[in-house]
């Protein structure tokens, strides 16, 4: 797990020197603290910063090809470099390390650009194939692993983190209206948008080929889910041992490192499954866990039992309120992006110690909830399917108080409140975002904060549009409970939960996320399963119990789902609080930054500070947003601090 | 309008509008659908007729025909404040 940096000049000019690509890579020092390396030759300039993982003598990068014609800057893993590697000695190649670094260049000798369809892994690349005067760039099927570029007088720029971009001369920091727009709609932007202006992000599953002045950018893989028509005569228990054995062999190659694995533990079922999974390949298993004080965000009974019943070495953090305000300006200088939700900052403090303990590998359990239905966001829509049928039903609709049983505020809401809010869109059943509507417009509430000039800019722009346009065609023909994973696995999944909750406050610390549920096998046996073994009437990851859970104790696998949530709005308002969460909330700050109304973000200030009263999931929302926005602007465009 | 429409009208354009122009919403406009008030919205609009008026609201009483609008919410608080007058005076 590395960084990567380099420019290109799209037709034959001179380039920047080297000294550039200096500055850009060490600006990503902290996802590569081991070893650093640059090739430079007048058209392409390739950097990196390593983090040793895999053949720690042997790996160095940017690594050629024998006769030199080849070079590749490359960061994250391909799992499968074994048997690919066996698979291109058969062919003829010749390999001179052990790395999985070099099966890239010679599967890329064997099969030109394509190879990409090869790789089982997280990775995002830069290849220079100076024979053909062609550079490659590709990123994982999933998006877990980040690659940003951008144009600058014919020449392209890229690298792993924006930050780096800003290195090159002439880039220069500004936040995209839009992006931001985004940001306040789906959590985060959706890529090739970013929250920068005039800054790509290559999309997961796509490649970009840069040859004979001309950019192409286009996917090699895409999510897709069978016709709602089609009928698969799965039976549970056969679903059931393929998704285990195809978990158990995601997670076997997945603990292919030369540096101990560890795993985080949250208490719920998924990183369970994937701890249990790993313990089967290493009996010493490390795992690491958050606790918190609030009793309703703290899982660590559960994480206590899971230990206990699985034997694990274990480490836990406890998260305090104060930790999170103090961490949250670095989190934010990683997310590249504003965030609503104070999550990450708890798990770049996590991953702080996972280093301090000396790990650079820890396995995950996300992407389970996309792959086998396991979100509260996809019973939600099954139950207001079945309501928008009888829209008048009295009872119908009292099937939504099953849902976020530990939400105590939503719980406790009158029942006609309870129905009002959950109506949005019930009558636009046949929208392709049905299921997410509820879930967008509470988001977008964000945005009666907007200042007049952002409004203006934005002027009409419309996030929910543009993104039914970008649905695949035979989106309309896949089952509700496919069209809702897609829109989850699209929109959050990425931008949200691999990055600013992923690989971004991970790789602060130099530690790599490795997630068995996403193994591109795995993600698509999940979407070929009948829907009804993914959400089984309001059971979700219904298969997957009963594949994974007769390893894992009772408490743990009937355990209702718990997203992983911490302190938002009270995590910087309190007494203690540092300084620069009042300096960059008065209103001169608002002001200055220009993105928000400063009389109105008094108000929510004022609202938020309120003892006694519980903050609404959308006040909260919208403080994440303005506070991390404001950081984003004093870190990236002017300092507010 | 009267000083309970004013109160609430006041109460939420800075609580769920966080602006000055708590005019932009009309007597009879539905908080609901102009998502003003959202599911959680609902229980400090209580918390404040309760504090401000010191009535209180049952919880049969919850419903959007007597909070979805400033209308709806004066009459209802009207209503409630007549009842306790005369509940007083017997």
């Amino acid at each position: 797990m590395c960084g990567i940096a380099g420019y290109f000049a799209l037709t034959p000019r001179a380039l920047a020197p080297r000294e550039v690509l200096g500055r850009m890579v060490e600006a990503l020092r902290h996802r590569g603290p081991d070893d650093g390396g640059i090739y430079y030759d007048g058209r392409a300039a390739l950097g990196h910063r390593r983090l040793s993982i895999i053949d720690l003598a042997g790996g160095r990068q940017p690594l050629a090809t024998a006769d030199g014609n080849l070079w590749v800057t490359f960061n994250g893993e391909i799992f499968n470099y074994v048997e690919l590697r066996d698979e291109l000695l058969a062919r003829g190649a010749m390999f001179r390390t052990k790395s999985d670094t070099e099966t890239i260049l010679h599967a890329y000798e064997q099969y030109g650009p394509d190879c990409v369809r090869s790789f089982n892994g997280d990775f995002a690349y830069a290849l220079w194939d100076r024979r053909n005067q062609r550079l490659v760039m590709a990123r994982d099927r999933m998006g877990v692993r980040p690659l940003y570029y951008t144009l600058q007088h014919g020449v392209l720029v890229f690298a792993s983190e924006v930050k780096s971009l800003f290195a090159y001369p002439g880039v220069r920091a500004a936040l995209d209206p839009l992006g931001l727009d985004q940001c306040f709609t789906f959590w985060a932007p959706l890529a090739p948008r970013t929250a920068f202006k005039d800054v790509q992000e290559l999309p997961p599953g796509h490649q970009l080929i840069a040859e004979n002045g001309v950019l192409k950018v286009q996917p090699y893989w895409t999510l897709q889910y069978p016709p709602r028509s089609e009928r698969r005569t799965l039976g549970e228990a056969q679903a059931a041992e393929e998704v285990q054995a195809l978990l158990a062999d995601a997670t076997r190659i997945r603990m292919r490192a030369d540096v101990p694995v560890g795993a985080y533990l949250s208490g719920g079922f998924d990183s369970s499954a994937t701890t249990a999974l790993a313990k089967e390949h290493n009996g010493a298993l490390r795992t690491f866990s958050l606790e918190f004080e609030a009793p309703e965000l703290d899982e660590s009974t559960y994480q206590r039992t899971l230990v206990e019943a699985l034997g694990t070495d274990h480490s836990a953090l406890r998260c305090m309120r104060g930790d999170i305000a103090q961490s949250f300006p670095a989190v934010i200088r990683h997310t590249e992006r504003p965030i609503v939700r104070s999550a990450p900052a708890a798990l770049f403090l996590l991953s702080r110690q996972v280093r301090d303990h000396g790990f650079k590998v820890v396995l995950t359990g996300e992407g389970a909830d996309e792959v086998f239905g396991g979100y509260d966001i996809f019973k939600e829509a099954k139950v207001r399917r079945f309501w928008a049928r009888q829209p008048q039903s009295k009872w119908r609709p009292l099937l939504l108080r099953r849902l976020y049983p530990y939400l105590g505020g939503l719980q406790s809401q009158p029942a006609a409140y309870l129905e009002a809010f959950f109506r949005t869109g019930l009558d636009a059943s046949d929208d392709p975002l049905f299921s997410h509507l509820p879930r967008f417009a509470l988001t977008r509430r964000i945005s009666q904060f907007y200042s007049r000039e952002l409004r203006e800019t934005i002027n009409g722009y419309n996030p929910l549009a543009e993104l039914r346009e970008s649905l695949p065609r035979e989106f309309n023909a896949w089952h509700p409970l496919s069209r809702a994973q897609y829109l989850e696995t699209r929109c959050l999944l990425p931008g949200y939960i691999l990055s600013s909750q992923g690989d971004r406050v991970a790789m602060a610390h130099a530690v790599e996320g490795r997630f068995p549920f996403l193994d591109h096998r795995v993600v698509e046996l999940g979407a070929a399963l009948p829907p009804a073994l993914k959400l089984n009437g309001l059971r979700e990851k219904y298969v997957l119990r009963r594949a994974l859970g007769r390893e894992l104790p009772r408490s743990i696998v009937e355990r209702p789902k718990q997203p992983y949530r911490a302190p938002d709005s009270e995590s910087f308002l309190h007494a203690a609080a540092p300084q620069y969460v009042e300096t960059l909330l008065a209103p001169e700050a608002i002001a200055r930054a220009g993105y928000f109304e400063p009389a109105a973000v008094r108000r929510l200030v004022a609202k938020c500070r309120k003892p006694h009263g519980a903050v609404s999931a959308g006040d909260n929302m919208a403080f994440m947003a303005v506070l991390s926005t404001q950081l984003l602007h004093s870190c990236y465009i002017q300092p507010l601090i | 309008m009267n000083d309970i429409s004013l109160a609430v009208r006041r109460f939420i354009g800075e609580n769920f509008l966080f602006r000055d122009d708590g005019d932009a919403i009309t007597h009879e406009a539905s908080l609901l659908d102009a998502g003003i008030i959202d599911s959680t919205g609902v229980l400090e609009l209580v918390s404040f007729l309760e504090t401000n008026f010191g009535i209180e609201v049952q919880d049969d009483e919850m419903l959007p025909e007597n909070l979805d609008s400033i209308r709806a919410i004066s009459s209802y608080v009207a209503r409630k404040l007549e009842a306790r007058k005369v509940e007083l005076a017997a």
